[in-house]
Protein backbone atom coordinates (compact mmCIF):
# COMPACT_ATOMS: atom_id res chain seq x y z
CA UNK A 1 0.00 0.00 0.00
CA UNK A 2 1.85 3.28 -0.81
CA UNK A 3 1.25 6.16 1.08
CA UNK A 4 -0.51 9.15 0.29
CA UNK A 5 1.07 12.07 0.60
CA UNK A 6 -0.49 14.46 3.34
CA UNK A 7 -2.88 17.05 1.98
CA UNK A 8 -2.32 19.58 4.43
CA UNK A 9 1.24 20.05 3.60
CA UNK A 10 -0.09 20.24 0.01
CA UNK A 11 -2.48 23.32 0.82
CA UNK A 12 0.16 24.79 2.84
CA UNK A 13 2.54 24.34 -0.55
CA UNK A 14 -0.30 26.21 -2.68
CA UNK A 15 -0.79 28.93 0.36
CA UNK A 16 2.66 30.36 0.34
CA UNK A 17 2.37 32.53 -2.73
CA UNK A 18 -0.50 34.32 -0.92
CA UNK A 19 1.80 34.89 2.26
CA UNK A 20 5.02 36.22 -0.18
CA UNK A 21 2.15 38.71 -2.15
CA UNK A 22 -0.53 39.26 0.68
CA UNK A 23 1.98 41.08 2.82
CA UNK A 24 3.19 43.92 1.12
CA UNK A 25 5.12 45.93 3.85
CA UNK A 26 7.35 42.91 2.75
CA UNK A 27 8.34 44.21 -0.59
CA UNK A 28 7.56 47.87 -0.37
CA UNK A 29 11.37 49.07 -0.66
CA UNK A 30 13.37 50.32 -3.64
CA UNK A 31 16.68 48.33 -2.56
CA UNK A 32 18.10 46.16 -3.11
CA UNK A 33 17.51 46.75 -7.08
CA UNK A 34 18.40 44.14 -9.95
CA UNK A 35 19.23 45.56 -13.68
CA UNK A 36 17.69 49.20 -12.81
CA UNK A 37 14.63 47.12 -11.36
CA UNK A 38 13.90 48.35 -7.54
CA UNK A 39 13.17 45.80 -5.47
CA UNK A 40 9.16 45.91 -5.15
CA UNK A 41 9.09 44.83 -8.95
CA UNK A 42 12.05 42.17 -9.10
CA UNK A 43 10.34 40.65 -6.15
CA UNK A 44 6.83 40.20 -7.46
CA UNK A 45 7.98 39.19 -10.46
CA UNK A 46 10.22 36.31 -8.87
CA UNK A 47 6.96 35.09 -7.69
CA UNK A 48 5.86 33.81 -10.82
CA UNK A 49 8.25 30.91 -10.90
CA UNK A 50 8.21 30.36 -7.39
CA UNK A 51 4.54 29.70 -7.55
CA UNK A 52 4.80 27.82 -10.80
CA UNK A 53 7.81 25.48 -8.81
CA UNK A 54 5.28 25.21 -5.26
CA UNK A 55 2.66 24.44 -7.54
CA UNK A 56 4.49 21.79 -9.59
CA UNK A 57 5.30 20.30 -6.25
CA UNK A 58 1.79 20.01 -5.16
CA UNK A 59 1.00 18.61 -8.79
CA UNK A 60 3.18 16.01 -7.75
CA UNK A 61 1.60 15.11 -4.44
CA UNK A 62 -1.88 14.63 -5.40
CA UNK A 63 -3.73 11.97 -7.65
CA UNK A 64 -3.98 13.07 -11.31
CA UNK A 65 -5.40 9.57 -12.98
CA UNK A 66 -9.07 11.09 -12.17
CA UNK A 67 -11.39 10.77 -15.08
CA UNK A 68 -14.52 12.18 -13.19
CA UNK B 1 -0.09 60.54 -31.45
CA UNK B 2 -0.31 61.03 -34.63
CA UNK B 3 -3.84 60.46 -36.59
CA UNK B 4 -3.08 60.36 -40.24
CA UNK B 5 -3.17 57.25 -41.55
CA UNK B 6 -0.41 55.11 -41.77
CA UNK B 7 -0.38 52.51 -44.58
CA UNK B 8 2.06 49.76 -43.76
CA UNK B 9 0.60 49.71 -40.42
CA UNK B 10 -3.06 49.78 -41.68
CA UNK B 11 -1.86 46.78 -44.63
CA UNK B 12 -0.45 44.67 -42.02
CA UNK B 13 -3.44 45.14 -39.62
CA UNK B 14 -6.04 44.32 -41.93
CA UNK B 15 -4.00 40.91 -43.43
CA UNK B 16 -4.31 39.78 -39.99
CA UNK B 17 -8.10 40.49 -39.09
CA UNK B 18 -8.83 39.17 -42.23
CA UNK B 19 -6.87 35.89 -41.53
CA UNK B 20 -8.54 35.28 -38.67
CA UNK B 21 -11.49 35.93 -39.42
CA UNK B 22 -11.02 32.99 -42.56
CA UNK B 23 -10.22 30.76 -39.15
CA UNK B 24 -13.34 32.05 -37.41
CA UNK B 25 -15.74 30.38 -40.10
CA UNK B 26 -13.25 27.54 -40.24
CA UNK B 27 -12.65 26.98 -36.91
CA UNK B 28 -16.85 24.89 -37.41
CA UNK B 29 -14.88 21.88 -39.02
CA UNK B 30 -12.22 21.80 -36.86
CA UNK B 31 -12.27 18.53 -34.71
CA UNK B 32 -15.47 18.02 -36.40
CA UNK B 33 -17.98 16.62 -34.48
CA UNK B 34 -21.04 14.31 -36.38
CA UNK B 35 -22.99 17.60 -35.32
CA UNK B 36 -22.57 20.83 -33.70
CA UNK B 37 -25.83 21.18 -32.64
CA UNK B 38 -25.83 20.76 -28.56
CA UNK B 39 -24.33 22.68 -26.15
CA UNK B 40 -21.61 20.23 -25.50
CA UNK B 41 -20.23 20.98 -28.86
CA UNK B 42 -21.55 24.64 -29.77
CA UNK B 43 -20.65 25.80 -25.96
CA UNK B 44 -17.68 24.06 -24.83
CA UNK B 45 -15.91 22.82 -28.09
CA UNK B 46 -16.85 18.86 -27.29
CA UNK B 47 -15.18 19.10 -23.92
CA UNK B 48 -12.30 17.92 -25.81
CA UNK B 49 -9.53 20.65 -25.10
CA UNK B 50 -6.26 19.29 -24.19
CA UNK B 51 -3.64 21.16 -22.19
CA UNK B 52 -2.40 23.44 -24.37
CA UNK B 53 -5.53 24.17 -26.45
CA UNK B 54 -6.79 24.78 -22.79
CA UNK B 55 -3.39 27.03 -22.25
CA UNK B 56 -4.30 29.48 -25.05
CA UNK B 57 -8.18 29.16 -24.70
CA UNK B 58 -7.68 30.55 -21.48
CA UNK B 59 -4.68 32.85 -21.70
CA UNK B 60 -6.77 34.21 -24.43
CA UNK B 61 -10.01 34.97 -22.87
CA UNK B 62 -8.39 36.27 -19.27
CA UNK B 63 -5.57 38.07 -20.43
CA UNK B 64 -7.76 40.52 -22.37
CA UNK B 65 -7.32 43.15 -25.23
CA UNK B 66 -8.45 46.00 -22.33
CA UNK B 67 -5.95 44.56 -20.33
CA UNK B 68 -3.58 45.14 -22.27
CA UNK B 69 -4.52 48.71 -22.60
CA UNK B 70 -5.84 49.23 -19.27
CA UNK B 71 -2.93 47.77 -17.27
CA UNK B 72 0.06 50.04 -18.70
CA UNK B 73 -2.62 53.05 -18.39
CA UNK B 74 -3.34 52.77 -14.60
CA UNK B 75 0.53 52.52 -14.15
CA UNK B 76 1.05 54.95 -16.10
CA UNK B 77 -1.18 57.33 -14.14
CA UNK B 78 -0.62 56.30 -10.48
CA UNK B 79 2.68 53.43 -10.65
CA UNK B 80 3.36 50.95 -8.03
CA UNK B 81 -0.52 50.99 -6.94
CA UNK B 82 -1.30 49.71 -11.14
CA UNK B 83 0.48 46.87 -10.53
CA UNK B 84 -1.83 45.09 -8.40
CA UNK B 85 -2.96 43.00 -11.51
CA UNK B 86 1.05 41.43 -11.18
CA UNK B 87 0.07 39.78 -7.64
CA UNK B 88 -3.15 39.27 -8.43
CA UNK B 89 -2.64 36.96 -11.75
CA UNK B 90 -0.40 34.89 -9.82
CA UNK B 91 -2.42 34.10 -6.63
CA UNK B 92 -4.79 32.77 -8.98
CA UNK B 93 -3.03 29.79 -9.81
CA UNK B 94 -2.84 28.16 -6.78
CA UNK B 95 -6.88 28.60 -5.97
CA UNK B 96 -7.69 27.50 -9.62
CA UNK B 97 -5.57 23.91 -9.01
CA UNK B 98 -7.17 23.33 -5.48
CA UNK B 99 -11.08 24.25 -6.50
CA UNK B 100 -11.35 24.09 -10.38
CA UNK B 101 -10.48 20.36 -11.13
CA UNK B 102 -13.60 19.38 -8.39
CA UNK B 103 -15.78 21.99 -10.41
CA UNK B 104 -14.80 20.38 -13.61
CA UNK B 105 -15.38 16.42 -12.36
CA UNK B 106 -18.82 17.72 -11.19
CA UNK B 107 -19.88 19.65 -14.41
CA UNK B 108 -18.39 16.39 -16.65
CA UNK B 109 -19.81 13.31 -14.50
CA UNK B 110 -23.43 15.18 -14.93
CA UNK B 111 -22.97 16.89 -18.51
CA UNK B 112 -23.09 20.63 -16.68
CA UNK B 113 -22.29 23.45 -18.96
CA UNK B 114 -22.32 26.31 -16.56
CA UNK B 115 -21.33 26.83 -12.61
CA UNK B 116 -25.23 27.57 -12.00
CA UNK B 117 -25.80 24.02 -13.15
CA UNK B 118 -23.96 22.40 -10.71
CA UNK B 119 -24.94 24.01 -8.00
CA UNK B 120 -28.81 23.45 -8.56
CA UNK B 121 -27.58 19.97 -9.19
CA UNK B 122 -26.13 20.30 -5.25
CA UNK B 123 -29.51 21.61 -3.92
CA UNK B 124 -32.31 21.19 -6.07
CA UNK B 125 -33.31 25.03 -5.51
CA UNK B 126 -34.40 27.80 -8.48
CA UNK B 127 -33.69 30.93 -6.90
CA UNK B 128 -30.14 30.13 -6.05
CA UNK B 129 -29.50 28.85 -9.45
CA UNK B 130 -31.61 32.10 -10.61
CA UNK B 131 -29.28 34.28 -8.57
CA UNK B 132 -25.52 32.66 -9.76
CA UNK B 133 -26.82 32.99 -13.55
CA UNK B 134 -28.47 36.11 -13.65
CA UNK B 135 -25.41 37.75 -12.15
CA UNK B 136 -22.71 35.63 -14.17
CA UNK B 137 -24.59 37.75 -17.34
CA UNK B 138 -24.89 41.20 -15.72
CA UNK B 139 -21.04 40.85 -15.06
CA UNK B 140 -20.51 39.59 -18.15
CA UNK B 141 -22.18 42.51 -20.78
CA UNK B 142 -19.81 45.62 -19.63
CA UNK B 143 -17.00 43.14 -19.67
CA UNK B 144 -17.52 42.34 -23.63
CA UNK B 145 -17.99 46.58 -23.53
CA UNK B 146 -14.39 46.69 -22.01
CA UNK B 147 -13.19 44.69 -24.95
CA UNK B 148 -14.67 47.17 -27.58
CA UNK B 149 -13.26 49.91 -25.90
CA UNK B 150 -10.11 48.17 -26.11
CA UNK B 151 -10.08 47.91 -29.81
CA UNK B 152 -11.76 51.28 -30.26
CA UNK B 153 -8.48 52.53 -29.51
CA UNK B 154 -6.16 50.85 -31.72
CA UNK B 155 -8.85 51.75 -34.33
CA UNK B 156 -8.34 55.41 -33.19
CA UNK B 157 -4.43 55.49 -33.51
CA UNK B 158 -4.51 53.57 -36.44
CA UNK B 159 -6.46 56.73 -37.80
CA UNK B 160 -9.68 54.76 -38.79
CA UNK B 161 -12.41 57.38 -37.29
CA UNK B 162 -15.49 56.83 -36.53
CA UNK B 163 -17.89 53.78 -35.21
CA UNK B 164 -17.85 51.89 -38.86
CA UNK B 165 -14.85 49.67 -38.09
CA UNK B 166 -16.11 49.08 -34.76
CA UNK B 167 -19.59 48.09 -35.52
CA UNK B 168 -17.85 45.81 -38.96
CA UNK B 169 -15.34 44.10 -36.42
CA UNK B 170 -18.01 42.94 -34.44
CA UNK B 171 -20.42 41.73 -36.84
CA UNK B 172 -17.93 39.74 -38.26
CA UNK B 173 -17.28 38.37 -34.63
CA UNK B 174 -20.87 37.82 -34.30
CA UNK B 175 -21.48 36.08 -37.24
CA UNK B 176 -18.51 33.30 -36.80
CA UNK B 177 -19.13 33.20 -33.34
CA UNK B 178 -22.55 32.10 -34.07
CA UNK B 179 -21.67 29.35 -36.82
CA UNK B 180 -18.95 27.75 -35.03
CA UNK B 181 -19.23 28.50 -31.47
CA UNK B 182 -16.39 27.82 -29.06
CA UNK B 183 -14.08 26.33 -31.66
CA UNK B 184 -13.40 29.92 -33.07
CA UNK B 185 -11.81 31.54 -30.15
CA UNK B 186 -10.37 28.96 -29.20
CA UNK B 187 -8.81 28.48 -33.06
CA UNK B 188 -8.05 32.54 -32.95
CA UNK B 189 -6.41 32.13 -29.81
CA UNK B 190 -3.26 30.65 -31.11
CA UNK B 191 -3.06 33.49 -33.14
CA UNK B 192 -4.05 36.44 -30.65
CA UNK B 193 -1.87 34.68 -27.96
CA UNK B 194 1.43 34.23 -30.36
CA UNK B 195 1.14 37.69 -31.62
CA UNK B 196 0.98 39.17 -28.40
CA UNK B 197 3.63 37.70 -27.23
CA UNK B 198 5.28 38.84 -29.87
CA UNK B 199 4.59 42.43 -29.29
CA UNK B 200 5.20 42.25 -25.95
CA UNK B 201 8.79 41.03 -25.84
CA UNK B 202 9.91 42.80 -28.52
CA UNK B 203 8.63 45.88 -26.58
CA UNK B 204 10.21 45.29 -23.52
CA UNK B 205 13.47 44.30 -25.09
CA UNK B 206 13.50 47.17 -27.48
CA UNK B 207 12.09 50.09 -25.97
CA UNK B 208 14.45 50.10 -22.83
CA UNK B 209 17.54 50.25 -24.85
CA UNK B 210 16.26 53.13 -27.01
CA UNK B 211 15.58 54.90 -23.77
CA UNK B 212 18.44 53.94 -22.03
CA UNK B 213 17.71 51.02 -19.53
CA UNK B 214 15.37 49.75 -17.35
CA UNK B 215 17.10 52.27 -14.62
CA UNK B 216 16.42 55.18 -16.82
CA UNK B 217 12.51 54.53 -17.55
CA UNK B 218 12.42 53.58 -13.56
CA UNK B 219 14.18 57.21 -13.02
CA UNK B 220 11.92 58.93 -15.50
CA UNK B 221 8.93 57.69 -14.24
CA UNK B 222 10.27 58.70 -10.56
CA UNK B 223 10.73 61.93 -11.68
CA UNK B 224 7.60 62.29 -13.71
CA UNK B 225 5.38 61.23 -10.35
CA UNK B 226 7.30 63.95 -8.21
CA UNK B 227 6.77 66.41 -10.56
CA UNK B 228 2.74 65.78 -11.05
CA UNK B 229 2.73 65.05 -7.01
CA UNK B 230 0.69 62.00 -6.79
CA UNK B 231 1.87 58.34 -7.79
CA UNK B 232 4.97 56.80 -7.28
CA UNK B 233 7.23 54.13 -7.52
CA UNK B 234 6.36 52.42 -4.51
CA UNK B 235 2.65 52.36 -2.19
CA UNK B 236 2.14 54.78 0.17
CA UNK B 237 1.42 52.87 3.10
CA UNK B 238 -2.11 53.84 2.84
CA UNK B 239 -2.35 52.17 0.20
CA UNK B 240 -0.82 48.09 1.56
CA UNK B 241 -4.40 47.03 2.70
CA UNK B 242 -6.15 48.70 -0.79
CA UNK B 243 -3.44 46.97 -2.79
CA UNK B 244 -3.53 43.21 -1.06
CA UNK B 245 -6.98 43.11 -0.70
CA UNK B 246 -7.93 44.58 -4.90
CA UNK B 247 -5.33 41.53 -5.44
CA UNK B 248 -7.31 39.05 -3.47
CA UNK B 249 -10.55 40.00 -4.22
CA UNK B 250 -9.72 39.85 -8.08
CA UNK B 251 -8.19 36.37 -7.39
CA UNK B 252 -11.05 34.98 -6.16
CA UNK B 253 -13.67 36.56 -8.53
CA UNK B 254 -11.55 35.79 -11.71
CA UNK B 255 -12.50 32.22 -12.31
CA UNK B 256 -15.77 33.21 -11.32
CA UNK B 257 -16.86 34.79 -14.55
CA UNK B 258 -18.82 32.97 -17.12
CA UNK B 259 -15.98 33.13 -19.79
CA UNK B 260 -13.03 31.86 -17.51
CA UNK B 261 -15.36 28.72 -16.22
CA UNK B 262 -16.52 27.84 -20.02
CA UNK B 263 -12.36 27.65 -20.79
CA UNK B 264 -12.69 25.63 -17.28
CA UNK B 265 -15.35 22.99 -18.53
CA UNK B 266 -14.21 22.69 -21.92
CA UNK B 267 -10.97 21.17 -20.55
CA UNK B 268 -10.28 17.92 -21.75
CA UNK B 269 -9.57 16.16 -17.92
CA UNK B 270 -9.25 17.63 -14.20
CA UNK B 271 -6.04 17.07 -15.06
CA UNK B 272 -6.07 19.24 -17.91
CA UNK B 273 -6.82 21.86 -15.61
CA UNK B 274 -3.86 21.08 -12.80
CA UNK B 275 -1.33 21.44 -15.87
CA UNK B 276 -2.87 25.04 -17.01
CA UNK B 277 -2.66 26.30 -13.04
CA UNK B 278 1.13 25.31 -13.45
CA UNK B 279 1.43 26.98 -17.30
CA UNK B 280 -0.53 29.96 -17.26
CA UNK B 281 1.41 31.67 -15.08
CA UNK B 282 3.66 32.54 -17.97
CA UNK B 283 0.92 34.91 -19.40
CA UNK B 284 1.53 36.89 -16.09
CA UNK B 285 5.13 37.08 -16.63
CA UNK B 286 3.88 38.49 -20.04
CA UNK B 287 1.45 40.76 -17.81
CA UNK B 288 4.18 42.35 -15.39
CA UNK B 289 6.52 42.97 -18.31
CA UNK B 290 3.61 44.55 -19.77
CA UNK B 291 2.87 46.97 -17.11
CA UNK B 292 6.68 48.81 -17.53
CA UNK B 293 5.04 49.84 -20.26
CA UNK B 294 3.24 52.60 -18.58
CA UNK B 295 7.18 53.80 -17.10
CA UNK B 296 8.22 53.77 -20.34
CA UNK B 297 5.30 56.35 -21.83
CA UNK B 298 7.15 58.21 -18.74
CA UNK B 299 10.68 57.31 -20.01
CA UNK B 300 9.55 58.49 -23.78
CA UNK B 301 8.14 61.63 -22.64
CA UNK B 302 4.73 60.91 -24.61
CA UNK B 303 2.04 63.64 -24.02
CA UNK B 304 -1.56 61.67 -24.42
CA UNK B 305 -5.13 63.30 -23.36
CA UNK B 306 -6.12 59.90 -22.96
CA UNK B 307 -3.90 57.51 -20.40
CA UNK B 308 -5.50 54.27 -22.68
CA UNK B 309 -3.57 55.59 -25.54
CA UNK B 310 -0.22 54.82 -23.56
CA UNK B 311 -0.10 51.51 -25.21
CA UNK B 312 -0.77 52.70 -28.68
CA UNK B 313 0.99 55.87 -28.76
CA UNK B 314 4.37 53.73 -27.29
CA UNK B 315 4.45 51.86 -29.98
CA UNK B 316 3.99 54.30 -32.74
CA UNK B 317 6.73 56.56 -31.59
CA UNK B 318 9.32 53.67 -30.97
CA UNK B 319 8.50 51.02 -33.77
CA UNK B 320 8.20 51.36 -37.50
CA UNK B 321 4.99 50.98 -39.15
CA UNK B 322 5.16 47.83 -39.61
CA UNK B 323 5.41 46.37 -36.37
CA UNK B 324 2.87 49.24 -35.61
CA UNK B 325 0.36 47.34 -37.57
CA UNK B 326 1.46 44.05 -36.16
CA UNK B 327 0.71 44.80 -32.20
CA UNK B 328 -2.54 46.59 -32.81
CA UNK B 329 -3.82 43.64 -34.70
CA UNK B 330 -3.08 41.80 -31.28
CA UNK B 331 -4.47 43.71 -29.35
CA UNK B 332 -7.62 44.20 -31.66
CA UNK B 333 -7.70 40.47 -32.48
CA UNK B 334 -7.10 40.07 -28.04
CA UNK B 335 -10.11 41.75 -28.05
CA UNK B 336 -11.80 39.48 -30.44
CA UNK B 337 -11.20 36.52 -28.09
CA UNK B 338 -12.50 36.89 -24.79
CA UNK B 339 -15.48 38.99 -26.62
CA UNK B 340 -16.71 36.00 -28.54
CA UNK B 341 -16.13 33.39 -25.01
CA UNK B 342 -17.86 35.95 -23.06
CA UNK B 343 -20.95 35.87 -25.03
CA UNK B 344 -20.80 32.21 -25.38
CA UNK B 345 -20.50 31.87 -21.59
CA UNK B 346 -23.61 34.27 -21.26
CA UNK B 347 -25.30 32.39 -23.53
CA UNK B 348 -24.89 29.10 -21.97
CA UNK B 349 -26.06 30.41 -18.57
CA UNK B 350 -29.12 31.79 -20.45
CA UNK B 351 -30.35 28.63 -21.82
CA UNK B 352 -29.13 26.43 -19.51
CA UNK B 353 -30.25 28.54 -16.40
CA UNK B 354 -33.31 30.77 -17.60
CA UNK B 355 -34.87 28.98 -20.68
CA UNK B 356 -34.54 25.58 -19.94
CA UNK B 357 -36.43 25.83 -16.46
CA UNK B 358 -38.52 28.66 -17.14
CA UNK B 359 -39.48 28.63 -20.67
CA UNK B 360 -38.67 25.14 -22.02
CA UNK B 361 -38.12 22.70 -19.94
CA UNK B 362 -38.20 19.55 -22.82
CA UNK B 363 -35.94 21.87 -25.07
CA UNK B 364 -33.84 18.94 -27.18
CA UNK B 365 -29.98 19.73 -27.63
CA UNK B 366 -30.36 20.56 -30.51
CA UNK B 367 -32.64 23.45 -28.78
CA UNK B 368 -30.46 24.70 -26.72
CA UNK B 369 -27.97 25.63 -28.98
CA UNK B 370 -30.04 27.23 -31.35
CA UNK B 371 -31.01 29.23 -28.58
CA UNK B 372 -27.81 29.67 -27.25
CA UNK B 373 -26.63 30.83 -30.78
CA UNK B 374 -29.01 33.84 -30.60
CA UNK B 375 -28.42 34.54 -27.12
CA UNK B 376 -24.85 35.36 -27.84
CA UNK B 377 -26.06 37.69 -30.34
CA UNK B 378 -27.97 39.54 -28.48
CA UNK B 379 -25.50 39.47 -25.65
CA UNK B 380 -22.82 41.14 -28.22
CA UNK B 381 -25.29 43.53 -29.96
CA UNK B 382 -26.53 44.85 -26.66
CA UNK B 383 -22.79 44.99 -25.61
CA UNK B 384 -22.50 47.08 -28.75
CA UNK B 385 -25.25 49.55 -28.51
CA UNK B 386 -23.74 50.14 -24.97
CA UNK B 387 -20.49 51.57 -26.08
CA UNK B 388 -22.56 52.93 -29.09
CA UNK B 389 -24.82 54.90 -27.33
CA UNK B 390 -23.66 55.51 -23.49
CA UNK B 391 -20.24 56.95 -22.40
CA UNK B 392 -17.66 54.74 -21.97
CA UNK B 393 -17.70 55.65 -18.22
CA UNK B 394 -20.83 53.92 -17.79
CA UNK B 395 -19.16 50.45 -18.77
CA UNK B 396 -16.41 51.34 -16.74
CA UNK B 397 -18.33 52.14 -13.50
CA UNK B 398 -20.61 48.76 -14.54
CA UNK B 399 -17.47 46.57 -15.09
CA UNK B 400 -16.37 47.65 -11.72
CA UNK B 401 -19.47 47.01 -10.33
CA UNK B 402 -19.23 43.32 -12.00
CA UNK B 403 -16.40 42.30 -10.46
CA UNK B 404 -18.07 43.43 -6.24
CA UNK B 405 -21.11 41.01 -7.95
CA UNK B 406 -19.21 38.45 -9.82
CA UNK B 407 -17.54 37.58 -6.19
CA UNK B 408 -20.91 37.71 -4.64
CA UNK B 409 -21.03 34.07 -6.29
CA UNK B 410 -18.18 32.25 -4.72
CA UNK B 411 -19.53 31.02 -1.64
CA UNK B 412 -22.24 28.78 -3.60
CA UNK B 413 -19.95 27.14 -5.80
CA UNK B 414 -17.49 26.53 -3.15
CA UNK B 415 -19.56 25.31 -0.57
CA UNK B 416 -21.84 23.39 -3.05
CA UNK B 417 -18.32 21.65 -4.18
CA UNK B 418 -16.77 21.13 -0.94
CA UNK B 419 -18.99 21.57 2.34
CA UNK B 420 -22.91 21.28 1.58
CA UNK B 421 -23.45 21.78 4.84
CA UNK B 422 -24.80 25.32 4.05
CA UNK B 423 -28.66 24.84 2.85
CA UNK B 424 -29.79 26.40 0.08
CA UNK B 425 -31.85 29.29 1.72
CA UNK B 426 -28.85 30.36 3.63
CA UNK B 427 -26.78 30.89 0.62
CA UNK B 428 -29.29 32.35 -1.36
CA UNK B 429 -29.38 35.15 1.44
CA UNK B 430 -25.67 35.11 1.32
CA UNK B 431 -25.56 36.52 -2.12
CA UNK B 432 -28.44 39.43 -1.40
CA UNK B 433 -26.88 40.20 1.58
CA UNK B 434 -23.47 40.58 -0.40
CA UNK B 435 -25.03 41.80 -3.86
CA UNK B 436 -27.03 44.56 -2.54
CA UNK B 437 -24.16 45.81 0.39
CA UNK B 438 -21.41 45.42 -2.36
CA UNK B 439 -23.84 47.59 -5.08
CA UNK B 440 -24.73 50.10 -2.20
CA UNK B 441 -21.00 50.49 -0.97
CA UNK B 442 -19.49 50.84 -4.24
CA UNK B 443 -22.16 53.34 -5.23
CA UNK B 444 -22.36 55.59 -2.16
CA UNK B 445 -18.48 55.65 -2.26
CA UNK B 446 -19.05 57.33 -6.34
CA UNK B 447 -18.71 54.01 -8.02
CA UNK B 448 -15.43 53.41 -6.74
CA UNK B 449 -13.30 50.02 -5.31
CA UNK B 450 -12.36 50.81 -2.05
CA UNK B 451 -14.23 51.10 1.04
CA UNK B 452 -13.18 52.58 4.55
CA UNK B 453 -14.58 50.62 7.52
CA UNK B 454 -14.08 52.14 10.60
CA UNK B 455 -13.57 49.54 13.68
CA UNK B 456 -12.71 50.92 16.99
CA UNK B 457 -10.34 54.11 16.88
CA UNK B 458 -8.46 52.74 13.74
CA UNK B 459 -10.19 52.95 10.26
CA UNK B 460 -9.53 49.57 7.19
CA UNK B 461 -9.90 50.61 3.47
CA UNK B 462 -10.06 47.76 1.52
CA UNK B 463 -11.80 46.19 -1.57
CA UNK B 464 -15.51 46.55 -1.34
CA UNK B 465 -16.12 43.39 -3.46
CA UNK B 466 -14.16 41.89 -0.27
CA UNK B 467 -16.10 43.98 1.83
CA UNK B 468 -19.01 42.64 0.51
CA UNK B 469 -17.78 38.72 0.76
CA UNK B 470 -17.70 38.82 4.13
CA UNK B 471 -21.32 39.93 4.79
CA UNK B 472 -22.01 37.25 2.36
CA UNK B 473 -20.26 34.84 4.04
CA UNK B 474 -21.50 35.59 7.31
CA UNK B 475 -25.09 35.58 6.12
CA UNK B 476 -24.60 31.97 5.39
CA UNK B 477 -22.88 30.82 8.26
CA UNK B 478 -26.22 32.65 10.34
CA UNK B 479 -28.80 31.38 8.73
CA UNK B 480 -27.41 27.80 8.41
CA UNK B 481 -27.26 27.89 12.49
CA UNK B 482 -30.61 29.94 12.89
CA UNK B 483 -32.58 26.98 10.55
CA UNK B 484 -30.66 24.16 12.42
CA UNK B 485 -31.80 25.62 15.63
CA UNK B 486 -35.00 26.45 14.46
CA UNK B 487 -36.56 23.31 12.73
CA UNK B 488 -37.41 20.62 14.42
CA UNK B 489 -35.25 17.37 14.49
CA UNK B 490 -36.13 15.13 11.60
CA UNK B 491 -37.74 18.23 9.53
CA UNK B 492 -34.44 18.81 7.36
CA UNK B 493 -35.78 18.48 4.28
CA UNK B 494 -36.66 22.54 3.56
CA UNK B 495 -33.94 23.88 0.87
Amino acid sequence: MERQPNPLITAALLLIPYAGLLCVPLYNSRDPQILGFPFFYWYQLLWIPLTVLLTWVAYRRVRHDDQY
Amino acid sequence: MTTSIDFAALGVFVGFFALVTVMGFWAARWRQPASLASLDEWGLGGRRFGTWITWFLVGGDFYTAYTVIAVPALVYAVGAYGFFALPYTIIVYPFVFAVMPALWRAAKREGHVTAPDVVYAKYRWRPLELAIAATGVIATMPYIALQLVGMATVFKALGLAGELPLVIAFVILAVYTYSSGLRAPALIAFVKDIMIYIAVIAAVAVIPSKLGGYGAVFAAADSAFQAKGSGGLLLAPSQFVPYATLALGSALAAFMYPHTLTGIFASASANTIRKNAILLPAYTLLLGLLALLGYMGHAAHLNVTNNNDVVPALFQVLFPGWFVGFAFAAIAIGALVPAAVMSIGAANLFTRNFWKPYVNQDVSPDGEARVAKIASLVVKVGALLVILLLPTRFALDLQLLGGVWILQTLPAVIFALFLPWPKASALFSGWLVGFGSGTYLAIADGVKPLHTVAIGASAITAYTGLWALLLNVGTVVVVTIAIRLLSPKGQAGAP
